[in-house]
């Protein structure tokens, strides 16, 4: 079944065209990493499909449920961790969790329940009390990737997850998001080409706000005759041959 | 409950951060105290405490726009108010969430400064508490003031034109720093075609047992506060509903 499922999808900003006409479908339970260089449309698209902006045209079925039509039950079912640190800064680690679980609708106890839970698979004992703007940007950055982890959602946009995150905690999510495979579909974006090789079941690489090719990362480097993964990348972002 | 526990992160935001305490709370008690050592030294009675208490609860009210565009404002410049956009919370959870908690703090900062007032020779009675209840529309009128700004600045913005501006503008034209009637002509038809005049006026009215003045001041707040408020919550669900 898909989890996600776009017709057409279009978004223009002016006489701009971000995202062209995206017909993608992605199966419930994956990881799908959406590539291209900066401007590609990446981001755009995740903001329409987790009705953070109007499409322009054409709609997207997020687990049947239209982003047009259906937006809030769409916002109940999806979560995002944004490209940039997104958390209450006056407010405590577990405080900034609760609150997430609360206005995904979890009760006051349910919401202590799951913010410990997340409060262990994160590591985030140590500074549990701590407010938030005490923190680091890499653990702040956790914080937030945990933040949109505790609604539960069926259907989780990671924008740039691992941005300013070191090598063992970029690791440490990579274990978090592989655990997550089966459960619940995640859609990332990512500039790491490693990254999306190693988490992803499929890739969609964009450029000029068109979705270029899809596949596995063996049937993209294969589709354009490349010898590695970021050849293939460099071709289909750029529209050239790939490097023999 | 979402509304309520994000009504709860508002105030918590707006009551961790010691420079809202200081500004709200300390520095019109600071003020209250430097203008009443004035007047026990000077011959004319020009801030008797009848006439400056109203004034300074009022002034003290215009730090809320202050406080509330900054909260507003900050959420929207770090993503976390996106983070909130991709939730289940409406529009009006939104509104009520950030408006809810700052009503309790303006009438806590009244109530401060009617206290301090006592001290200084303000007969203790009733009409206070009246004070109080017309404080009331001013208070919305500054937390509209604040959530407009708030939409629409950066919290830098908000710091220059509702720290700075509004508070200075604000205190000179609502007769708290002088009587009205000694500049007269142009500046005092300006001063009463604002609402800031009629609110100290509407406050003296309640504080001095004159009730039937009460009113006719307070309705020209309450219009204001009406339309502020109407203008705040259309940009508000604009941006909501933006690309931004």
């Amino acid at each position: 079944m898909n989890a996600i499922a776009t017709t057409g999808l279009t978004k223009k900003y002016g006489k701009q065209i971000a995202v062209n006409s995206l017909n993608l479908a992605i199966e419930q339970g994956t990881c799908f990493a959406l590539l291209g260089v900066n401007g590609a449309g990446k981001t755009t698209t995740i903001k329409m499909l987790s009705c953070l902006t109007k499409p322009t045209g054409g709609d997207a079925m997020i687990l049947g449920k239209s982003i047009l039509s259906e937006p809030q039950a769409v916002k109940a079912i999806t979560n995002v961790s944004p490209q940039e640190t997104a958390v209450a800064p006056n407010l405590t680690v577990r405080e900034n969790l609760e609150l997430i679980a609360s206005i995904y609708g979890s009760t006051v106890k349910a919401a202590r329940q799951k913010t410990t839970r997340m409060i262990e698979d994160f590591h985030l004992a140590g500074v549990e009390r701590r407010k938030s703007k005490t923190l680091s940007g890499g653990w702040q950055r956790r914080l937030s990737i945990a933040m949109a982890l505790i609604s539960e959602p069926q259907i989780l946009f990671l924008d740039e997850p691992t941005l300013g995150l070191d090598v063992l905690a970029r690791r440490e999510l990579w274990s978090i998001i592989e655990q997550l495979k089966g459960k619940v579909t995640i859609i990332l974006t990512t500039h790491y080409l490693e990254e999306a090789q190693a988490l992803s079941d499929r890739i969609g690489v964009m450029a000029h706000g068109e979705l270029k090719a899809i596949g596995t990362a063996a049937e993209l480097i294969a589709g354009t005759s490349a010898t590695t993964f970021e050849d293939a990348f460099i071709a289909l972002a750029t529209g050239s041959e790939a490097c023999a | 409950m979402r509304l309520l526990s994000f009504a709860s992160r508002n105030r918590k935001e707006l009551l961790r951060d010691p420079l809202n305490l200081a500004f709200g709370i300390g520095f019109p008690l600071v003020v209250l105290l430097l203008l009443s050592a004035i007047q026990a030294n000077i011959p004319v009675s020009l801030f008797t405490i009848e006439k400056l208490a109203p004034g300074i609860a009022v002034f003290g009210l215009s730090f809320i726009a202050l406080f509330s565009g900054i909260v507003i404002a900050k959420d929207r410049t770090t993503s976390f108010l996106m983070r909130l956009f991709a939730s289940p919370l409406s529009a009006s959870d939104f509104l009520l969430g950030y408006t809810l908690p700052l009503l309790p703090m303006a009438i806590l900062q009244g109530i401060v400064c009617f206290i301090a007032s006592f001290f200084l020779g303000l007969p203790m009675n009733a009409d206070v508490l009246l004070a109080l209840v017309v404080l009331i529309p001013p208070a919305m009128l500054f937390i509209g003031i604040g959530l407009l700004a708030g939409s629409l600045l950066t919290d830098k913005q908000v710091g220059g034109i509702c720290g700075a501006l509004l508070t200075n503008v604000s205190a000179w034209l609502s007769g708290t720093w002088f009587d009205l009637n000694l500049v007269g002509g142009a500046f005092k038809r300006i001063a009463y075609a604002l609402p800031f005049a009629h609110a100290v006026d509407a406050t003296k009215a309640a504080i001095t047992g004159n009730y039937a003045s009460i009113l006719p001041h307070l309705w020209w707040v309450i219009g204001y506060a009406a339309v502020i408020m109407v203008i705040a919550v259309v940009v508000f669900k604009t941006k909501m509903n933006s690309d931004s």
